[in-house]
């Protein structure tokens, strides 16, 4: 906020703000806020999961097996690199260097395509072996039914993930078109950052989905 | 009509631009971002949502005129209340006071030029639209007869009418209000005048922003039950159905996790707007300011606490409805502090008996039978003789409509001035309070003792026993029905007949009282200053009538 007028005269402030320290607030705080929201909406999923899993430990640990815990976990090395190119990239709007956080922007967006990539593929994995419910699913022979339960929850929470990571990627294409035409730097960086903020979010709930689906069946 | 004393006549309205006039034509109105303009949106909606759920009422209660089942049989009759309750709950009485009277005050009574984010005060008006289209799809189409509720399995797998289209209505509403949430509780933490401490705010902003908090917390809940439900009836696949090894219950619970909490998202800015009247039209500073503020809050995380209430009778464990029955007398705590505090306002004030006036006494009164009838009810051993009769239905319609509607209108007929920049005609509005308030009495109050005498609810048929109090409450449904009426005609009447209103009318306080009536687009001429607290009343000040 060095020198507000500089921003004000790219037309960075809106007309109902008094200064961009309040909008900066504004945006921050409204962000954090879409995110509570956000942990409400996948609480409900985490909540269906938690009573079935405790109602029904040994079937789910079972179903768990059916899960490849290696790709799982290169996965979530994958997501996490870009939670690191993300945090780096606000950093470098922060010191106005342009030519690396459009770099740093891309990159993410690459790591978020390979995530998305690698989840097709167990995905398809998942249809080749009949386990997907409400499509194809043949109960192996003895199985319970509450086995199809497992992977409704695999499937709805992957893919709600999914679906957020996918806007994501669409977000970051925006901020970084507009990072290339020099939008941003030390007195502007807001929407680099609050977009961050939504990055980090969602990694934040694979880190969660990850054991809760892939790891459960190598404990009991 | 002497409703205010006036040193300076008004200026003529045409004379001065304002919001209103600053633009003319219908795209000046769809791609507004002015809170203002997108308060009369929601407005012009949410009436046409109120008169489309009122139908569905008079629907039913000319059937309940008889016994038999005469005008319509069980199945038409499952869907008119099924659609009443969606209609009037989703599209009416959630968005009714945040998203009118709080888009158009929040910003106006912390000082500041617009809520956080204008453009996506729009959008959420769009995405209510889009919600209220499906809804009015899906009842076009043969409607849904489900119960408002969704209760599963039958709304998963039996029934056959259309559940999904209505789900998804009522999904994409939810974001609005999510929207509309997050937007004011950004607003009033970043945007307040320079000197309007948390302490000096007025009440109707501290129950606004209990009410987001509710708005945003519990909205998301009910988003993806209904997603889940829908799943589970479109891919017969469900974590709510027994044949999977599923439990309905579970769903019982995640719908009533956030729909309890949603009856406070429709009280407690009613309990905001009545701090403002009852304060402004007897002429004192509001009793116990911090614990009518606090009480908001309270009832917001207490509200999140009782959900099980609604489930004494399903398979819920003995235990887990003693703690819920315990928590729901606890919400009774900070109710009554409003309540009392009301009361305590008004003993040695100056009161005058303006409409708005009347509203709060109408909603101090049903407000509290409401609420007390909510004792019985979360007493376990009467609940579970009373569960699921009109008794029931008697006490939540003397909250929703007997308190909540009454605030509604209320608050309509007091900032009317500052809305419209015109008067409304004083005669004709105390007449239609008091037609409102005889007609919802009559229409309700039987309902208790109908309830009490045993009579179930939602049943096209009863023994004819019960025809008397029946008949009584079909009455009073009709009266209610012409006082809703009446002023939907003399307030559209008086935006271009009414006498132009001074800025403050009432001689409140507060700073939507300092700014022109109606506004200029910006708020205010200059941006103001605050430097008192709230409702600073002096008994000195010349009477208003």
């Amino acid at each position: 906020m060095s020198d507000p007028r500089v921003s004000e005269a790219r037309g960075a402030l809106a007309h109902h703000f008094d200064d961009l320290e309040q909008q900066h607030d504004a945006a921050t705080l409204g962000m954090w806020v879409f995110l509570v929201t956000e942990i409400m909406f996948f609480g409900g999923l985490f909540l269906g999961y938690t009573v079935y899993r405790w109602k029904y430990p040994h079937i789910f640990a079972d179903a768990s097996r059916h899960l490849d815990t290696t790709i799982g976990a290169v996965n979530t090395a994958v997501l996490l690199a870009s939670s690191l190119t993300m945090a780096l990239a606000v950093h470098a709007a922060q010191t106005s260097r342009r030519r690396a956080l459009v770099g740093l922007l891309l990159a993410t967006m690459l790591l978020g395509s390979v995530f998305l990539g690698v989840k097709a593929y167990e995905y398809r994995d998942k249809y080749v072996h009949h386990l997907v419910p409400g499509v194809d699913f043949v109960y192996e022979p003895g199985a319970r039914p509450q086995l199809q339960i497992f992977f409704l929850f695999y499937f709805f929470m992957t893919g709600m993930h999914a679906l957020h990571m996918v806007i994501g990627i669409g977000l970051l294409g925006v901020i970084a078109a507009l990072a290339w035409r020099g939008r941003y730097g030390a007195d502007y960086y807001n929407p680099v950052e609050v977009t961050g903020l939504y990055w980090h979010f969602v990694d934040i709930v694979w880190i969660f989905l990850f054991p809760l689906l892939y790891l459960i069946g190598a404990h009991l | 009509m002497s409703t205010a004393v006036t040193e300076t006549p008004a200026p003529p309205l045409e004379s001065r631009e304002h919001y209103l006039n600053v633009h003319y034509g219908v795209k000046s109105w769809l791609l507004t971002t002015d809170h203002k303009r997108i308060a009369l949106l929601y407005l012009v909606t949410i009436t046409l949502f109120f008169f489309v759920g009122g139908a569905f009422a008079v629907l039913m209660r000319l059937e309940l005129m008889t016994p038999r089942g005469d005008l319509v049989q069980a199945e038409t009759y499952n869907k008119l209340f099924t659609m009443h309750g969606l209609i009037m709950v989703f599209f009416f009485l959630i968005p009714s006071i945040p998203a009118v009277l709080g888009n158009f005050l929040v910003p106006m009574m912390i000082g500041a030029r617009d809520l956080a984010f204008p453009k996506l005060n729009l959008l959420s008006w769009y995405i209510f639209v889009a919600g209220g289209t499906l809804a009015l799809v899906s009842a076009i189409s043969g409607g849904v007869d489900t119960g408002w509720t969704f209760y599963t399995p039958y709304s998963s797998t039996y029934s056959n009418t259309h559940v999904i289209v209505m789900g998804l209505g009522v999904f994409i509403a939810g974001f609005s209000s999510i929207l509309t949430g997050l937007n004011f509780i950004v607003t009033i933490h970043t945007m307040r005048a320079p000197g309007l401490t948390w302490f000096r705010l007025p009440l109707f902003i501290w129950s606004t922003y209990a009410t987001s908090l509710i708005i945003i917390l519990g909205t998301p809940v009910l988003a993806i039950t209904i997603v889940l439900l829908a799943l589970e009836r479109l891919l017969r696949v469900g974590i709510f159905d027994p044949a999977l090894g599923g439990d309905p219950i579970l769903f019982q619970h995640m719908f009533w996790f956030y729909s309890h909490p949603a009856v406070y998202i429709m009280i407690l800015p009613g309990m905001g707007v009545i701090s403002e009247l009852v304060t402004a039209f007897s002429r004192k500073r509001v009793f116990g300011y911090s614990f009518v503020a606090f009480a908001s809050l309270a009832i917001a995380v207490l509200g999140f606490l009782v959900w099980g209430h609604h489930m004494f009778v399903s398979s819920q464990s003995v235990y887990a409805g003693l703690v819920f029955s315990v928590l729901s007398f606890m919400v009774a705590i900070p109710s009554a502090v409003k309540v009392f505090n009301w009361t305590a306002t008004l003993y040695r004030g100056s009161i005058s008996y303006q409409t708005p006036m009347l509203y709060a006494f109408g909603f101090i009164g049903l407000f509290t039978l409401g609420g007390l009838t909510g004792l019985f009810l979360a007493s376990l051993a009467i609940d579970v003789h009373v569960t699921d009769t009109y008794f029931v239905v008697a006490h939540f319609h003397y909250i929703m409509v007997g308190g909540m509607v009454m605030a509604y209108l209320g608050g309509i007929h007091y900032w009317w001035p500052k809305i419209s920049g015109r008067m409304y005609p004083e005669v004709w509005a105390r007449f239609s309070a008091l037609v409102i308030f005889a007609g919802f009495n009559l229409t309700f109050f039987p309902q208790f003792i109908l309830g009490y005498l045993g009579m179930p609810r939602r049943y096209w048929a009863y023994p004819e026993e019960f025809q008397v109090l029946n008949v009584m409450s079909t009455a009073g449904a009709s009266i209610l029905g012409l006082g809703y009426l009446i002023p939907m005609i003399y307030l559209v009447w008086s935006m271009r007949y009414g006498r132009p209103a001074p800025d403050n009318p009432w001689r409140a306080t507060g700073l939507e009282w300092t700014t022109p009536s109606p506004p200029p687009t910006e708020n205010f001429d200059a941006p103001p200053i605050v430097t008192e607290e709230a409702y600073t009343y002096s008994k000195e000040e010349p009477e208003l009538v």
